[in-house]
């Protein structure tokens, strides 16, 4: 049997906004980051999160880690639950599920030397009896970098310099557990390749599990296992990768898909087109929320919510999945 | 007429190590209504360029050698502060990869779009209406409300989008754009392209435009640059890079593109190596100690091969192709 490392039951992510008034008039006073989703990671599975800018991914992940209080759902990592830990309980938990920023240079405090911050994780964690210089060294080249990188500071290395330093941040205490929010962004293609076959080869070595949030959807089809993707702050389509991009049967999934630039000046795309206008979440739309932009959507897609549900290995949010290679009809969406 | 002009650039830092070499006889132009694409390798110089571009490197940093010739009239490497100043205001504006350095935490993002039309002379009112207008082109749900909301509100990509935006806001002549649409997702990173090559067409300007995603360049660009360890090793159309690489790096480049691998490989291509120290840099050809194709006179500094006009890569063997010479 597979043991399952992680697993997020309904989880729901709020933040506060508006004023008393906006309360008075109507306005809600909350928006839902994350609006009830689900989801299990079993130990050596590369898990990947796709979707919209503002999706609710970068939530999610740092409700995972506990950064980010849940108002609803549950949270389990081996076996405990994550919500309702205190510091100390966090502390141990984060010991064995590493975080990796989406920011890279802002995440890393501008006061130390990439030698002391590849160190930092071994301070915070009390961790004894290493040799720290040997560590740093020893991750300083695991993550492609010269020995001389300690001494320099954040503001003294490039976009994707910072990024192996934060790469090596969070693999020095031998995680089970690395999510990694836009790991590769800002690295270019061959460093890519070296982090992700890097992360690939501790999965292998290590069974390490890894949820990996990223718009890179070339990088999603050869490093994930399943991919679930999110549109609002919930899960519209989760499943094998290989599946879901042969053919995806959520009509985001589709657009998302079909937008993907391809490194041929030639290529003419055959894009399905959303229209502009992205919903705010202060103002969901009712029924299914992706009606305002689909272009399949039918009357009752506006009023009907759909649920997830079941369907061969996936699991889909959407009244009419589409079938294989569906394009879209020829009117303007409901 | 050529809006950007480039020649025989070299910037060097100055590090406890030694003197670092980040850019070498840098040469390029950016013509007038282009969109000139910059890729390669993670630190090999692209945002130091910028900054030089811009007056904006570190105080460590500085330019050793060549010129900067903008529109024919203004060379920046002398150009004084208070001058270089104006000119980022009016006519070179910039996106970068990290939005957070073009907004400012404390103040709502409406103001920021208010305050930077500061010479534009439009009223108040004038102000707010088009910095909501420019949300909308960039597709800020609710922009009549988000004016009035703080950077943290927004999700990374949506902080990207405004920072575009307000690069867009003042009409510049050059768009210099670094990294902008790595956070976002496929269909707005192309609805990001599509309003930029809109705006560039719209007001006439022209784009340097950075991205380590070789198929945004491919969509976006018309004329693409390579570099490698500070220096410009290949560059040419478009269409000359992608389908007819002649400088083994670029072509290496290339084909680490996960897009372009055939079926599923777990394992992804990487170029073997690690790019060379830059306070001590290897005679001759740079990519040399990584090539598959070096030769004895790669020792050597190699020249500027002119593949076809416009085309032209810093190597050797340049004039061969590299499949022509695999069918030897
Ligand atoms: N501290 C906060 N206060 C209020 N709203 C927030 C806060 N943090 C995030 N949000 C909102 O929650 C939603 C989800 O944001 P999140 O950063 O998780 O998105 P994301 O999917 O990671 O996007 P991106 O791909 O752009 O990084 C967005 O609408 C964002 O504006
Ligand atoms: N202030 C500085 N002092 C010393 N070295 C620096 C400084 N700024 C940059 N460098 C070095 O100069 C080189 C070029 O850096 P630059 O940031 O221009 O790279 P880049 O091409 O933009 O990389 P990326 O794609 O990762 O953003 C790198 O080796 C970097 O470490
Ligand atoms: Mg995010
Ligand atoms: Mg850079």
């Amino acid at each position: 049997m597979t043991e399952i490392v992680l697993t997020v039951e309904d989880v729901e992510v709020t933040f506060p906004t508006g004023t008393l008034i906006d309360g008075l008039r109507g306005r809600p006073r909350s928006i839902k980051g994350v609006a009830g989703v689900s989801f299990s990671v079993a130990r050596g599975e590369t898990f990947a999160l796709v979707g919209e800018s503002g999706s609710g991914k970068t939530t999610l992940a740092r409700a995972i880690n506990g950064l980010q209080p849940v108002s609803a759902g549950h949270i389990e990592f081996e076996g405990k639950a994550v919500e309702g830990q205190d510091r100390a309980g966090l502390k141990a938990m984060r010991r064995r599920m590493s975080m990796m920023f989406q920011d890279p240079v802002g995440s890393l405090s501008p006061r130390l030397n990439v030698g002391q911050l590849i160190a930092e994780p071994f301070r915070i964690h009390g961790v004894e009896g290493r040799d720290l210089r040997g560590e740093v060294v020893r991750l300083l080249n695991l993550v492609g970098l010269s020995n001389d990188f300690a001494e320099r500071y954040p503001h003294q290395l490039s976009g994707g310099q910072a990024r192996r330093v934060g790469v090596a941040r969070s693999i020095a205490l031998d995680p089970t557990l690395i999510i990694a929010d836009e790991p590769t962004a800002g690295l270019d293609v061959s460093v890519q390749g070296e982090v992700l076959n890097l992360l690939n080869d501790l999965r292998e070595r290590l069974g390490l599990s890894m949820v990996i949030i990223t718009h890179n959807l070339h990088v999603v089809h050869h490093v994930a296992d399943r991919v679930a993707v999110m549109y609002l702050g919930r899960f519209v389509e989760t499943g094998p990768t290989g599946e879901v991009f042969r053919d995806p049967r959520h009509p985001y999934t589709a657009a998302l898909l079909s937008a993907n630039p391809e490194p041929d000046p030639d290529k003419a795309h055959d894009r399905i087109s959303l229209p502009a206008e992205v919903p705010s979440l202060l103002n969901r739309p009712p029924g299914c929320e992706f009606h305002t932009r689909c272009p399949w959507a039918r009357e009752d897609c506006r009023t009907r919510v759909p649920r997830p549900e079941p369907l061969g290995n996936r699991m889909i949010s959407c009244h009419y999945p589409l079938e294989a290679g569906a394009k879209p009809p020829e009117r303007t969406p409901a | 007429m050529t809006v950007l002009a480039v020649s025989g650039l070299s910037v060097e830092f100055t590090t406890e190590g030694g003197t670092l070499q980040a850019l070498r006889d840098v040469s390029f132009e950016v013509p007038e209504r282009k969109i000139v694409g910059v890729v390669g390798e993670s630190g090999c110089g692209k945002s130091t360029l910028i900054n030089a571009i811009l007056g904006l490197l570190a105080d460590n940093g500085h330019v050793s050698a060549g010129e900067i010739l903008f529109e024919g009239a203004q060379e920046l490497t002398t150009l004084d502060p208070t001058s270089m100043r104006a000119l980022r205001g009016e006519r070179i504006s910039t996106v970068f990869q990290d939005p957070m350095g073009a907004l400012n935490p404390v103040l709502s993002v409406g103001r920021q779009m208010v305050n930077v039309q500061y010479r534009s002379g439009r009223s108040k009112a004038e102000k707010t209406a088009r910095a909501v207008e420019m949300l909308q082109k960039v597709r800020i749900p609710d922009a009549e409300k988000a004016v009035n909301r703080y950077p943290h509100e927004f999700s990374g990509g949506m902080k990207q989008r405004i920072a575009i935006a307000m690069a867009l806001m003042m009409e510049p002549a050059l768009l210099i754009a670094d990294e902008p649409t790595t956070a976002l997702d496929a269909t707005l990173e192309v609805a990001t392209i599509e309003l930029l090559k809109e705006l560039q067409e719209e007001i006439g300007c022209s784009v340097l435009f950075i991205s380590h995603h070789l198929g945004v360049i491919a969509e976006l660009c018309d004329e693409v640059i390579v570099m490698y360890a500070g220096e410009v090793v290949e560059r040419g159309d478009v269409r000359d890079i992608f389908n007819d690489p002649r400088h083994p790096y670029a072509h290496r480049l290339l084909d680490c593109d996960p897009a372009r691998q055939k079926g599923l490989v777990r394992h992804l291509p990487t170029i073997p190596g690690e790019i060379p120290d830059l306070r001590a840099r290897p005679e001759g050809c740079i990519f040399r100690p990584r090539c598959h194709r070096a030769e004895a006179r790669c020792t050597e500094t190699p020249p500027e091969i002119v593949v076809s006009p416009g085309h032209m890569a810093r190597c050797w063997v340049a004039e061969v192709p590299e499949r022509a010479e695999a069918a030897r």
